[in-house]
């Protein structure tokens, strides 16, 4: 491959100069950049980032919601051989000061007032900080800052010099080779400093083109761009893979307006991570409760028939006629109408990533015909690892390998990845980069996971919280303990759950109920309770979650590792976990060994058979005051599988 | 949205904006206040026996931030009623661009740049965002009603250059995602944005704000500071304001007029208006 992103631009102007590339929503009208507008754009951007000094190698920050320029900008800066760095713009202003001085950034490009009041209030911090570009001039008409200008006066300034050379544009783009720095994300570490993660050209072009390749798409694809551009996963779908496929990538008006624009738009190609889907299916549900009582019966009802049949069918096995004219039945009244409302009605391929999606939710977006799969990659492997080919998506999986990648389980369940879209390495952090990047070329992703019998990859846990079971039946079993949890929570009733095992001989866990689910299904009961500990420990509620557990078993039984992990004992915690007594983190991952220690009592109690256990716990209110939760836990077996072997 | 700027631009940074030779290259419009445009003299204005204004004088300066403010009757909304037209005052002229009137119709201060928002939002509740701005264009349509019905010649090109007029008002107060909402529908600090937004659409040279921010939580009342400051940025226009919240008032504006039982009591700058104790004694002293 020899190409390069400013290389493709030219290609795509060249090829079909009259064609989309890009659409904003302004003044309520999509407004369409084409092709060969783009170009002009870049080419007086290049040439006006060139008069200002910046030069091969140098570091351009990009701060800013998706915008035509902005993006524009970027391949500017690639032209010049210089590296853009999006970061998030939703963060704080001291958030910059580490990627701003870790990438000697002298030059930076933001979206508007917001952006530009955070830049110039770490300027102290950052004196390397000397020219700043804004896109919207809205209310900074009367800054005076040293080196603050508009990006208008800077396109304008670039066009007269590049029509006075415009040969230069093209030998700039000649010398930008494949193996040069294109982009750095900054990944935000839960602990430390971010690390600036260096692609090139070559990587990201290779894993944009691949991935494009296993979902055939062409340059008719819409997509949408919603997501920060500095997380890659956004980045890849509206820049690497927009300027490797040459499909239009429409910018919604403001980030309100994402589910107007989305409606408009109509994707055929989609990304998102779950939350979002998660919020679409809140906001349908919600507005099913106000519907009237004959449009609510038929959404029920022809619901509980895509349940039934809408992911097979995704899945292409046979279906009887009967089924077949229900669905379409159902396609045409409820499923079609709803699509449509979500904006969904043209998606061809909708990708979900980031975090595990519940298989409710994933299959509600199949069962209702949206072609909804996952991958898994990440930052360092250019995204593009493992697909779920159409026909083949299941939740509790995340795909095959595609095109040039390579994967090795280690004997401790950790994923290595060999492929031509890996890092370069850590900016500036050679320690970092050896942590990750083995001498034969492999990537540790740091999780842990297995090919199922179908050559899918499964994804458990983190592989440094893998564990093994020890003596008793299930000796030197695997324990994933957020694969046990990920399960109880998909459960509305479960809120949050701590699975114990390493180095034991059997799985037991806290469980902490969702309140209002729980809460909300107690009063439909008529079961009276006085408030979160009292709801805890009524036996109604004890033994509606051991049939949750129980199903989990039942589930896990099903998969030859993971058979052990079933959960033998149970409890549910009389006092939610909460971030402010140290048991959440601010993200809500639940602290499991801050917990084992604080509920040491109850964990003994558990492993050493007692039924019930007295505890009484500090809590932090929110007024700063701390007051004392006491409970007599009763402690439950729950059934557990003999493992069905090799049932796929 | 953070890092709102409710206070007015950092001042200009001498120093380093001579030492860059850049920063001279780029045009940059400073907010000039200029000569009086509307002179207020001598207003008098009673209902029967109440007294309402006594002997009211005041001006108001090209491109400023006007407010005036007030205990609760201090007679502040009578005040801009009378500017409006609304009001007859007994006594007193008020000067607009060099024209002295007795008194004007609520018409003739319209058509000579004069927008009003409302105290209490008088926005057409079933009509939606955009409709009711266009309303605000009312006084910019030229072509006749039939033209209009028929959307024919240049009514369609009328417009279509009106509502390019108020999709601009509409991403300049964002609320894009609300166009086609009744405004019915929306919460009242959104409501208040809409009733700036028709006021805008008269493209005023003076803007009249009656309480723009009562009722508001702290949030919309940031909001709302910032959108009054970037239309009399962005635009020049000169802003009349009635406002209850004093630490608003005093962020915002470049003079301050002070009414207390329909009298005037204070006028000159925020920090002068601070400082005068008469105003301390019947406004600034009560705590509350």
């Amino acid at each position: 491959m020899t190409t390069s992103f400013p290389r493709l631009l030219l290609d795509h102007a060249r090829q079909r100069p009259q064609a989309s590339a890009l659409r904003e929503k302004e003044y309520g009208i999509w407004q369409t950049t084409t092709w060969s507008q783009l170009e002009q754009l870049v080419r007086a951007l290049a040439a006006g980032l060139h008069a200002a000094g910046v030069k091969r190698g140098q570091h351009v920050v990009v701060i800013g919601e998706n915008r035509p320029r902005l993006s524009a900008s970027m391949i500017a800066a690639q032209v010049l051989g210089a590296v853009p760095v999006p970061l998030y713009q939703d963060a704080v202003s001291a958030e910059f000061v580490f990627p701003i001085n870790n990438a000697e950034v002298a030059f930076a490009i933001a979206e508007d007032q917001e952006q530009v009041d955070k830049l110039i209030e770490l300027r102290e911090q950052c004196p390397g900080l000397a020219r700043i570009w804004y896109d919207d001039p809205r209310g900074l008409r009367n800054y005076r800052e040293r080196g603050l200008a508009s990006l208008d006066s800077l396109v304008a300034e670039g066009a007269a010099l590049d029509a006075a050379a415009p040969s230069r544009f093209i030998e700039w783009v000649d010398a930008v080779q494949p193996q040069d720095v294109a982009a750095m994300f900054f990944t935000s570490g839960t602990t430390g400093n971010p690390k600036g993660v260096v692609h090139t050209h070559f990587t990201l072009i290779d894993r944009a083109q691949a991935g494009a390749k296993f979902d055939r798409l062409t340059g008719d694809e819409e997509v949408l761009a919603y997501l920060p551009q500095a997380w890659i996963g956004q980045n890849i779908f509206s820049f690497a893979q927009w300027l490797a496929c040459g499909y239009v990538v429409n910018c919604p008006e403001s980030a309100d307006t994402v589910s107007i624009d989305l409606k408009e738009i109509g994707p055929t190609y989609y990304f998102a991570p779950p939350r979002v889907f998660e919020g679409l299916l809140t906001s349908v549900m919600i507005r099913m409760e106000d519907a009237s009582a004959p449009k609510r019966w038929l959404f029920n009802r022809f619901m509980d028939v895509a349940r039934r049949i809408g992911p097979a069918r995704m899945d292409r096995q046979p279906l009887s006629l009967g089924d077949r004219l229900l669905y379409a039945l159902g396609d045409l009244l409820i499923y079609g109408p709803l699509r449509n409302t979500l904006g969904f009605s043209r998606v061809r391929v909708a990708y979900t990533a980031g975090e595990a999606i519940g298989p409710d939710l994933f299959a509600f977006y199949r069962a209702i015909g949206i072609n909804l799969k996952q991958l898994y990659g990440s930052t360092e492997t250019a995204v593009f690892v493992c697909l779920q080919p159409d026909n083949e998506a299941k939740s509790d999986t995340v795909g095959v390998p595609i095109d040039g990648v390579e994967l090795k389980v280690l004997d401790t369940g950790e994923i290595l990845v060999r492929s031509p879209g890996l890092l370069k390495g850590y900016y500036k952090n050679d320690e970092a980069t050896a942590e990750v990047l083995t001498a034969d070329g492999w990537y540790r992703t740091g999780d842990a996971g297995f090919l199922d019998a179908g050559g899918h990859l499964k994804i458990i846990d983190r592989a440094k919280d893998v564990g093994r079971l020890m003596g008793g039946a299930n000796d030197g079993a695997m324990f994933a303990p957020k694969y046990v949890e990920n399960k109880l929570k998909f459960f509305p009733f479960i809120k949050e759950a701590v699975a114990f095992g390493d180095k034991r001989e059997r799985v037991c866990a806290f469980i902490n109920i969702d309140f209002e689910a729980v809460g909300n299904w107690a009063e439909r009961r008529n079961l009276p309770y006085a408030g979160y500990t009292d709801l805890a420990a009524k036996p109604e509620v004890i033994e509606l979650v051991r049939d949750c557990v129980e199903k989990v078993n039942a589930d896990l039984s099903r998969d030859e590792r993971l058979a052990g992990s079933q959960i033998s004992r149970f409890l549910v915690l009389h006092k939610e976990l909460d971030a402010d007594d140290g048991e959440l983190t601010r993200t809500r991952k639940v602290r499991r060994g801050a917990i084992a220690d604080k509920y040491g009592v109850l964990v003994d109690a558990l492993y050493g058979g007692r039924t019930s256990q007295y505890i009484e716990t500090q809590v932090k209110f929110e007024d700063g005051r701390t007051g004392v939760v006491s409970a007599d836990l009763p402690i439950v077996d729950a059934k557990t599988f003999p493992a069905l072997r090799s049932a796929a | 949205m953070t890092a709102l700027a409710l206070k007015k631009p950092p001042p200009m940074d001498v120093a380093s904006a001579s030492n860059d030779p850049r920063a001279t290259d780029t045009p940059i419009t400073q907010r000039r206040i200029g000569d009086v445009v509307l002179d207020v003299q001598n207003i008098s204005l009673s209902f029967g026996g109440v007294k309402a204004l006594t002997d009211i004088s005041f001006d108001v300066r090209e491109h400023e931030v006007r407010a005036i403010i007030g205990p609760n009757g201090a007679g502040k909304s009578s005040m801009l009623n009378c500017i409006n037209g609304v009001y007859r005052p007994q006594q007193g002229s008020i000067t607009f661009r060099g024209k002295t009137f007795k008194h004007m119709n609520s018409r003739q201060v319209a058509e000579m740049g004069v927008a009003r928002t409302f105290q209490n939002l008088a926005l057409f509740k079933g009509m939606s965002v955009l409709d009711n701005i266009m309303t605000g264009r009312n006084l910019r349509m030229k072509s006749n009603l039939l033209l209009q019905a028929l959307r024919i010649g240049p009514a369609e090109r009328e417009e279509i250059r009106n509502r390019e007029f108020v999709e601009r008002i509409i991403d300049f107060l964002e609320i894009q995602a609300h166009r086609k909402t009744p405004v019915g529908r929306l919460p009242y600090g959104l409501q208040k944005r809409v009733d700036l937004g028709r006021a805008l659409a008269m493209e005023p040279k003076v803007l009249l704000l009656d309480e723009p921010m009562a009722g508001m939580n702290v949030e919309e009342k940031q909001d709302m500071c910032r959108f009054i400051l970037d239309v009399n940025d962005e635009f020049g226009t000169t802003i009349v304001l009635i406002e209850h919240d004093m630490g608003v008032v005093m962020d915002i504006s470049d003079r301050v007029v002070v009414l207390d039982y329909g009298k005037k009591i204070g006028d000159g700058s925020p920090d002068e208006v601070r400082r005068n104790p008469e105003v301390i004694k019947a406004y600034l002293g009560t705590s509350h």
